[in-house]
C-alpha cells in the first residue's frame, strides 16, 4: 500500500475548496496517472500526496503512516521516502546542475555531508549516470540558467530519480519537453518505478501520454473524482465528459487545445512523423 | 533514455572541473588573509584580557544608573541644540556652495552647447573645472575637514561647521547636477533657445519639474548631517560628540550612557522629521 | 513646491508664468519655519564670521595651508605611510568579512524564518547596532581591545553587521520560497535546505552589498585612528597634534590613494561578477 485517501477535502486559505471527497488507494509500485481540465485540482492533489499542504478533512494515509500525526522526526523520515517532480523545477538558477541533483538526496545524508558536497561533489558518478538516461550527461558541471526550460525539466526529473523515492509523484512532468522527448522521459519514469517498485502518480495534461504510459487513469474535475479506471476501460466519452468545461477540448501531446473532431476514430498525432493510434497504446 | 548516446567513458568526466580553480582561489583567500589578520592585529582573545575586561566593566558598570543631574542635563540639552545647529547651518552653507557650482555644471543650462554655439570649449572647460571641484570637495572625509579646521579656528563649533559646508556642498552640488540633467530638459532648452537668461531658464524650465526630488535630497542631507555633527565633535568640533568624547576619556559610564541614549534618540527624531517631509512632499 | 512639482509635472505647459495660486499658505509657513530654523542656528553658535573671514584670518589659514607643501616624501616615512595604508585596508577588509558572516547568521533569524519573536529580537538587535556609528563604537571598542587596529576593526564589524544584516534580512525575505521548500519536502532540514535551497538566489546580491559596504568602510577605516584605531587616521591625528603638517600631507595623499585604488578594484569585480 502506497497511499490511502479517504474523503479528504482541502480548502485553501482564502476559502477555495480544491478537493473535497476524494478516495484513493494506490499500492506499491503501482502507477497512476490523474488527467482532468485546468483548475481540476491536480496540483492540489499532488501537493497534499507530497505532505506539503495538510488536508482539511478526511484521512490521508502515507507509505502506512498518516503524516500529520508523526513527529518531525518521524514526518522528516517519511518525507524523505516521497519525491516530487514540479511542472517548473524549483532549483535556484546559479546552481550548478551536479549540485542541483545531488540535492535529492540530501535529505538522507547527514548536514555535513551536505555541506562538504558544495565544496567538492560527493557522487559524481551517481549524479552522472542519473543524468545520462535523460541525454544530459553532457552538462554535468553546467550552471541551471544555461539550460533550456526543456533540459531544466528533465533535471529536475532526474533529482527526484536520484532521491530514490518509494512514491514517485509528478505535477506536468513533461509539459516543456517536445513530444518525442516527453515520451522518453515518461518512460524513464516508468522503467525507475518498475525497477525499483516505486509508486508512480503523475498528474498530466496530455491525454495521450497518460494513456500511452499508465495502466491506471483517474479523472479530476471541479475537486473531484468522476472515474477512476483501468486504462483499458476509459472510454472516449468519458473522456470528452471530463473535458466538457473546456468546450469538449481533449488536450494532447501535438495539440493541446485541438476539439476531438471525431470521437469514435480519435487519431492523435504524437509528433511530426509518428502518428500513432490510441487504442494501440492503451494500457502499454 | 533509449535514444542515449553512449555515455563517453572519459575519467576526466567524473572530476569536477571546477574544483582546480577553487582549490586555487582558497589557497590565494588563505594567503592574503594571514596578513591581513596579523596587520589588524586580530586578537580576540584580548578582549578577554583580565585588565580590558576590568576597564570595560567597571566602564559599563558606570552606565547604571545613567547620569540625570540636572547640571548635566542642562550641558546636554546645549550639546544637542549645538549638534541640529551645526547640522543646519553647514547644511545652509554646503547649499551656498552647492546651487552656484550645479548650475554652473549642468549641461542642462548650458547656452553654448546649443548648436553648438560660440564659446564651447570654454563652456566645457569650465563645466569640467567645476566637476573637479565638486569632486575634490566630497572626496576628504568632513571628519579630516574639522579635525584640520579645528587646528586652525579652535575647538568649537565653527571647525565643524564649515568642514559640513565644503564636504556636503561637493555632495549636494554633484547630486543636484545630476538631477537637473535627468529630469525633461526640452523646457529649460527651449527657453535658453529663444534667448532667455540661464536663471530664469532654471527658474521656470528645470526648478518646477525637479524642485521634489532637489528638495527631498536635500532633507536627506540634512538628516545625514545631524550624524555626521555628532560624530565630528570627537575631534573636537562640539555638540554632542564633543560631550561624549570627554565622557569616555574620563570613563564616565553613567555620562556615556545618557549621551549614547540621547543620540540614539536624536538620530531616531532626523529620521522620522526626514522622511515625514519627504513623504510629505511626494 | 509641491504645488510647482503637481502643475507642471514633465509638459512644456511648464515654461508658462506660475500664477498667484502656486504659492500655496503651508508652503509659505514650510519655507519661513526653515529660514527662521536657519537663522537660528547660526545665531546660537554664535561664530564669528567676520573675523573668521578677515585678512588676519586668511592669512593665518593660507600659512597653515602652505605648512602642509611640501608633503614629506622621505622613503622611510613613505614606507610608514604605506604600512598605514595597508594596515587600514586589512581593518576595513577583516571588519566587512567579520560582518559578512555575522550579519548572515542574524540576518536569519531576522528574515522571519524562525518565528515571530526570534524575527523581532535580531531585528532589534541589527537596528542597534546599525544606529550607533563606527567612530562611537571605536571609542568603546578602544576601551574593551586596547588601542591599535584590532580595535578598529571591531568597531566596523559592529556597526557593519547591522547595516548588512539587515540587507540580508530583505534579501532572503523577497527570495522565492519554493526551491528550499521542496527540498524540505523532500526531508531536508535545517543549513543544508536553507545552503541549498535560498542562499544560491540571494549570494551575489550579498557579495554585491558586501563590495559596497567594503568602499564605504575603506574611507571609515581611514578616520578610525582618530579615536586611536591605528591606520592612517592615526598617524594623521598624531602628526597633526605635533605640527608636523608635512608628515600630515603625506598621509592625506595616502588616504586618497587608497580610496581610490580600492573603488577602482571594487568595480572591476563587479563588473566581472555581473558578467559571470
Amino acid at each position: 500500500m502506497s497511499f490511502d485517501l479517504k474523503q479528504v477535502g482541502l480548502t485553501h486559505g482564502n476559502g477555495f475548496r480544491a478537493l473535497h471527497g476524494i478516495s484513493l488507494r494506490v499500492g506499491r509500485a503501482e502507477r497512476a496517472a490523474v488527467i482532468g481540465p485546468s483548475g481540476a485540482g491536480k496540483t492540489s492533489l499532488i501537493r497534499l500526496l507530497g505532505t506539503a499542504l495538510r488536508p482539511s478533512e478526511g484521512r490521508l494515509d502515507l507509505l502506512g503512516d498518516n503524516p500529520w500525526q508523526q513527529p518531525a522526526g518521524k514526518l522528516r523520515a517519511l518525507r524523505t521516502r516521497i519525491g516530487t517532480i514540479h511542472q517548473s523545477p524549483p532549483i535556484p538558477p546559479r546552481l550548478r546542475v551536479i549540485t542541483a541533483i545531488l540535492a535529492g538526496r540530501l535529505g538522507v545524508w547527514p548536514a555535513w555531508r551536505g555541506l562538504l558536497s558544495l565544496l567538492y561533489p560527493a557522487d559524481i558518478a551517481g549524479a552522472e549516470a542519473v543524468l545520462a538516461r535523460f541525454d544530459l550527461a553532457d552538462r554535468l558541471f553546467d550552471r541551471c540558467d544555461r539550460l533550456s526550460g526543456g533540459q531544466l525539466q528533465r533535471v529536475g526529473i532526474a533529482r527526484v530519480l536520484y532521491q530514490q523515492p518509494d512514491l514517485i509523484l509528478a505535477d506536468e512532468p513533461v509539459s516543456a519537453l517536445d513530444p518525442a522527448l516527453a515520451d522518453a522521459a515518461l518512460g524513464e519514469l516508468v522503467s525507475e518505478s518498475e525497477r525499483r517498485q516505486a509508486t508512480l502518480f503523475a498528474s498530466l495534461h496530455a491525454v495521450d501520454l497518460a494513456l500511452k504510459w499508465f495502466p491506471r487513469i483517474i479523472g479530476l474535475r471541479a475537486g473531484e473524482v468522476v472515474f477512476d479506471l483501468p486504462t483499458a476501460r476509459v472510454s472516449d466519452t468519458m473522456l470528452s465528459e471530463l473535458y466538457a468545461a473546456e468546450g469538449g477540448v481533449l488536450p494532447t501531446q501535438a495539440n493541446p487545445r485541438a476539439p476531438v473532431r471525431d470521437p469514435g476514430e480519435a487519431r492523435m498525432d504524437i509528433g511530426p512523423q509518428k502518428i500513432v493510434k490510441l487504442d494501440a497504446c492503451r494500457g502499454r | 533514455m533509449s535514444v542515449a548516446s553512449a555515455t563517453p567513458s572519459d575519467p576526466l568526466l567524473h572530476r569536477d572541473p571546477a574544483a582546480r580553480a577553487r582549490l586555487g582561489w582558497a589557497l590565494v583567500a588563505l594567503v592574503l588573509l594571514w596578513p591581513l589578520l596579523v596587520l589588524a592585529e586580530f586578537r580576540p582573545w584580548v578582549l578577554f584580557d583580565a585588565s580590558n575586561l576590568r576597564v570595560m566593566g567597571s566602564f559599563l558598570a558606570g552606565f547604571l544608573p545613567p547620569k540625570t543631574s540636572m547640571e548635566f542635563m542642562g550641558y546636554l540639552l546645549k550639546a544637542t541644540l549645538e549638534t541640529l545647529a551645526i547640522a543646519t547651518a553647514g547644511i545652509a552653507l554646503a547649499l551656498l556652495l552647492a546651487v552656484p557650482l550645479s548650475i554652473l555644471c549642468t549641461r542642462a543650462l548650458s547656452v553654448s552647447l546649443i548648436g553648438p554655439g560660440p564659446g564651447l570649449h570654454g563652456g566645457n572647460a569650465l563645466r569640467a573645472a567645476g566637476r573637479a571641484l565638486l569632486t575634490f570637495l566630497r572626496a576628504i572625509p568632513e571628519i579630516v575637514w574639522a579635525l584640520m579646521f579645528v587646528r586652525v579656528l579652535g575647538l568649537g563649533p565653527a571647525a565643524g561647521v564649515l568642514a559640513l559646508a565644503i564636504t556636503y556642498g561637493g555632495m549636494l552640488g554633484k547630486v543636484y547636477t545630476e538631477i537637473l540633467e535627468s529630469t525633461d530638459t526640452r523646457p529649460a532648452r527651449s527657453l535658453l533657445e529663444a534667448g532667455s537668461p540661464r536663471l530664469a531658464a532654471l527658474a521656470y524650465g528645470l526648478l518646477p519639474n525637479a524642485a521634489q526630488e532637489l528638495t527631498s535630497y536635500t532633507v536627506y542631507r540634512w538628516e545625514c548631517a545631524v550624524r555626521a555633527s555628532v560624530i565630528m565633535g570627537f575631534v573636537g568640533a562640539g555638540g554632542l560628540g564633543q560631550l561624549m568624547d570627554q565622557s569616555m576619556k574620563m570613563l564616565n559610564g553613567g555620562e556615556a550612557a545618557t549621551i549614547l541614549l540621547v543620540f540614539l534618540l536624536l538620530v531616531l527624531l532626523a529620521d522620522a522629521l526626514s522622511s515625514t517631509l519627504r513623504r510629505a512632499l511626494a | 513646491m509641491k504645488a510647482d512639482a503637481r502643475t507642471a509635472t514633465g509638459s512644456i505647459e511648464s515654461c508658462a508664468p506660475r500664477g498667484a495660486a502656486d504659492f500655496c499658505l503651508s508652503c509659505m509657513l514650510t519655507s519661513g519655519a526653515l529660514l527662521a530654523a536657519v537663522i537660528a542656528s547660526f545665531a546660537y553658535l554664535d561664530i564669528d564670521f567676520g573675523s573668521l573671514f578677515s585678512g588676519e584670518s586668511a592669512a593665518s589659514m593660507a600659512g597653515f595651508v602652505g605648512s602642509f607643501f611640501p608633503p614629506d616624501l622621505d622613503p622611510a616615512f613613505l614606507r610608514k605611510a604605506a604600512y598605514g595604508a595597508v594596515q587600514t585596508f586589512a581593518v576595513a577588509m577583516i571588519g566587512t568579512l567579520l560582518a559578512a558572516a555575522a550579519g548572515l547568521l542574524i540576518a536569519l533569524p531576522a528574515s522571519g524564518r524562525h518565528g515571530l519573536a526570534a524575527s523581532r529580537m535580531s531585528r532589534f538587535i541589527l537596528n542597534l547596532l546599525r544606529s550607533v556609528p563606527e567612530l562611537v563604537w571605536a571609542t568603546l571598542m578602544v576601551l574593551a581591545a586596547g588601542l591599535g587596529p584590532f580595535a578598529g576593526t571591531l568597531a566596523l564589524a559592529l556597526h557593519t553587521t547591522g547595516v548588512l544584516g539587515r540587507l540580508f534580512a530583505e534579501a532572503i525575505e523577497n527570495a522565492p520560497r519554493l526551491p528550499e521548500q521542496s527540498l524540505r519536502d523532500a526531508g531536508c532540514v535545517g543549513v543544508p535546505a536553507f545552503v541549498y535551497g535560498t542562499l544560491p538566489l540571494v549570494w551575489t546580491q550579498c557579495v554585491a552589498y558586501g563590495f559596497y559596504r567594503l568602499e564605504m568602510n575603506i574611507r571609515m577605516a581611514t578616520v578610525l585612528g582618530f579615536v586611536g584605531a591605528g591606520g592612517l587616521g592615526q598617524m594623521l591625528y598624531f602628526h597633526l597634534s605635533i605640527f608636523q603638517q608635512a608628515q600630515a600631507a603625506t598621509v592625506l595623499i595616502a588616504m586618497f590613494i587608497l580610496v581610490l585604488v580600492v573603488d577602482f578594484l571594487s568595480d572591476r569585480l563587479r563588473a566581472r561578477m555581473a558578467r559571470g
